[in-house]
């Protein structure tokens, strides 16, 4: 399975999670978020370059406990807070915002 | 939920690669983070390479994950207790051991370290101070 990125195939598994991190880029995300029915706002974006530069750092994509309070620090209490996060990601802001960012699942995440 | 904490203690005694053990006993750690339970880590034997620094595993092919050990201080995990003997036999000292941090939330944020040196000794009272030990 792939998506087809300005006609290049980049692989995803059977949730839609890409093989190789290395093969990620704006144009995929756009792709990733059509596909997650979400309409990318600055907000979206915000979350998702936070989400790229923790595992850059850390190796790991942050449970979404971790992640709100990452991002409240950040980025304040009117973007870091639950309610705010899955309005902008309503499936789970770990799960989907992870996909468009190309990295992993997160741990633990079912 | 305060009155079902229990100390859970995660002892690791193996080096990270070449078997599956440290990998995975950081994750249950990243993972049970989550039950707020009062949680501390173990570093006895070879389990001290597991903080070590500069860690470059390119040629053997798996992942690097050290530098996940920096993020426990993200999950509240700030007690990694690391037996002084198992350093010394191994010809290590806490300047071979990476730099973990956390902030703590009751005194304003400040960064504090999140690693502890113990004795052999100590740690086994701290083993036996503990409701839960889980070895890997």
């Amino acid at each position: 399975m792939a998506y087809d990125v300005n006609g290049t195939a980049v692989e995803h598994d059977e949730e839609g999670y890409i093989t190789n991190l290395s093969d990620w880029s704006k144009e995929l995300a756009d792709i990733i978020s059509k596909a997650e029915e979400i309409e990318m706002t600055d907000e979206h974006w915000a979350v998702v370059n936070f989400l790229r530069e923790y595992y850059d750092e850390y190796q790991i994509a942050p449970a979404v406990r971790v992640l709100v309070k990452s991002i409240k620090k950040s980025l304040g209490p009117d973007i870091g807070n639950n309610k705010y996060m899955y309005e902008l990601f309503p499936y789970g802001p770990a799960k989907q915002a992870c996909k468009i960012a190309g990295l992993p699942k997160p741990t633990g995440c079912v | 939920m305060s009155e079902q904490v229990k100390k859970f203690l995660y002892v690791n005694r193996k080096a990270p690669y070449g078997t599956i053990y440290a990998l995975e006993s950081l994750e249950v750690v990243l993972i049970g983070a989550a039950f707020d339970q009062d949680v501390s880590l173990a570093f006895i034997d070879d389990g001290v390479f597991q903080l070590t620094k500069g860690q470059d595993t390119k040629e053997i092919g798996v992942k690097n994950f050290s530098p996940t050990y920096r993020a426990l201080g993200d999950y509240e995990v700030t007690k990694l207790y690391v037996e002084k003997e198992s350093l010394i036999e191994r010809g290590l000292s806490t300047d071979d051991l990476q730099e973990l941090t956390y902030e703590d939330e009751d005194d304003d944020w400040a960064e504090k370290p999140s690693i502890r040196i113990v004795s052999r000794k100590e740690m086994g009272e701290l083993m036996g101070n503990q409701d839960v030990v889980l070895s890997f």
